[in-house]
């Protein structure tokens, strides 16, 4: 068991936002937090992260209890978290400043590499689209070779062409790394994409209502009947109707 | 053609300037022929150089002097909520008191001399680039910060490596614009405390002999040294590394 998440409950004030929140994850699993606008599931991720204490109950983290943000599980903000003063070569060496020089260069060539971004080492994030940007932070991400990482709606300022595709660039990535991943959505057919597993959260305060094991082999045809039936079922969950 | 239009605006002024003196020669002011001979006429007593670097001295000191107690403090205060509720009442109180009004206050302390004049500097870019710095503190983005501390920074490298490149383009249109008023200050400070500058210039020649062609001469000095000055401020805005923090 690599993250578990024991009895966890957060109250802003009088708000409830997360209640009794009990999820195993896996080493190595993709892992989805699913629900609406303001149901808590950034909140979990930031508990997680260590960015914020919850009221109550624990996270552990390979049996430790999380105390604080920790280079061994990096966070992923929305493509606004590159460093915009640093070229893309100092944002992806950002995290390794203690490493030898040679180290150094290595892993910041193989993940610019990586994430499809060779040529533009000395670029700046301003003169990068948005998704070349959210590769960017994920290279910054995996240079410090973390165990799990965390993303919080990280393609959702994307079009969605782009999410498309960087849902397929993570998924090879993933494979290439196998990282252990949280990954919060709005995103029913995201989840339904990416995720071994799609934790599905209630309205505030968040609980978890269900959670939906995704069957099917990478890569993922999106109108097989086993994706349909599922991302319905999700739908069902969340008590939508799958009519527009 | 584009670089003519700014200076169409230049020709114009002193035409109006030149036409303005000769309807009513002897009574406005002198005319923009005699100012530039006065500006001749000090480079030949070799007074030209010497006030201009008078004048630089004081306020690069000043100014520099401020800098690096403005910047240290106002990242403190822009950190530390505490210290900035404690210290923000006589921030405020400080910052209507002209620095002019220190002029008797400087003298007291540090005579009629250099000191007095890069006292009264300091003074006055003090309090803008403490400001600068704490509102540039607060201005930046939390995901910033909390990725720096993801990755490992104590307080410290997270000063260094966020904090301070995340507030260098703010900071440095604060630096640009206190510039500014140093240079506006020394003029002032140097009509009263010294006895070299630009600023001496314009009282010396009013006072030993009505000469105002010097006191036109002292003024157009001033003016584009000053243009001088913000234009080399203004390259720093263009440094790769904080360019992002001027929009597009």
């Amino acid at each position: 068991m690599k993250v578990r998440f024991r009895d966890i409950g957060m109250s802003y004030g009088t708000m409830k936002v997360l209640d009794s929140i009990n999820l195993d994850v896996n080493e190595g699993e993709l892992v989805c937090l699913l629900g609406p606008s303001g149901c808590g599931k950034s909140t979990m991720l930031n508990i997680v992260g260590g960015f914020v204490a919850p009221s109550e109950g624990e996270v552990t983290i390979d049996g430790e209890p999380v105390t604080g943000p920790d280079p061994r599980r990096i966070f992923v903000f929305q493509e606004r978290g590159v460093f915009p003063w640093l070229t893309v070569e100092g944002n992806v060496g950002f995290g390794l400043a203690g490493r030898p020089a040679e180290e150094r260069r290595e892993r910041i060539e193989y993940y610019i590499q990586l994430v499809g971004l060779s040529g533009f080492e000395k670029a700046y994030p301003r003169e990068l689209s948005g998704g070349m940007k959210q590769r960017l932070e994920v290279a910054r991400a995996l240079a410090v070779d973390p165990d799990v990482l965390y993303l919080d709606e990280p393609f959702g300022a994307l079009d969605s062409i782009t999410r498309l595709q960087m849902r397929r660039e993570l998924l090879r990535i993933w494979e290439a790394e196998r990282k252990t991943i949280l990954f919060v959505t709005h995103d029913i057919d995201e989840s339904v994409q990416i995720a071994d597993r799609v934790v599905v959260l209630s309205a505030r305060p968040g609980r978890i209502r269900r959670i939906v094991e995704i069957d099917i082999p990478h890569p993922r045809d999106l109108s097989d009947s086993r994706y349909i039936a599922l991302r319905d079922e999700i739908f069902g969950e969340i008590g939508l109707a799958h009519q527009v | 053609m584009r670089r003519l239009v700014p200076l169409s605006g230049i020709f114009l002024f002193v035409l109006l300037w030149q036409v303005a003196v000769s309807a009513s020669p002897g009574t406005l002011i002198p005319s923009p022929g005699a100012a530039v001979l006065a500006i001749g006429e000090l480079a030949e007593k070799g007074l030209l150089f010497r006030y201009v670097v008078a004048s630089l001295f004081r306020v690069t000191w000043g100014y520099l002097a401020a800098l690096l107690v403005a910047v240290p403090l106002g990242l403190v205060l822009g950190l530390w909520h505490r210290g900035e509720q404690a210290l923000n009442p006589i921030l405020q109180l400080l910052r209507p008191i002209s620095p002019l009004a220190w002029i008797p206050i400087a003298i007291l302390w540090f005579g009629v001399g250099d000191l007095a004049a890069m006292f009264l500097i300091f003074l006055a870019s003090l309090l803008p680039l403490t400001m600068t710095t704490i509102s540039a503190v607060h201005n930046i983005d939390a995901v910033h910060l909390s990725a720096g501390r993801n990755f490992g920074l104590g307080q410290r490298e997270l000063v260094r490596a966020v904090v301070f490149p995340a507030i260098l383009p703010q900071l440095i249109v604060g630096m640009r614009i206190t510039l500014g008023i140093a240079w506006l200050v020394v003029v002032a400070a140097e009509m009263i405390a010294v006895s070299s500058g630009l600023g001496f210039l314009i009282i010396d020649a009013r006072n030993a002999g009505s000469r105002y062609d010097l006191v036109v001469a002292g003024m157009l000095l001033i003016g584009v040294i000053g243009v001088v000055l913000d234009l080399l401020m203004r390259r720093l805005e263009a440094l790769p590394s904080v360019a992002w923090g001027y929009g597009e």
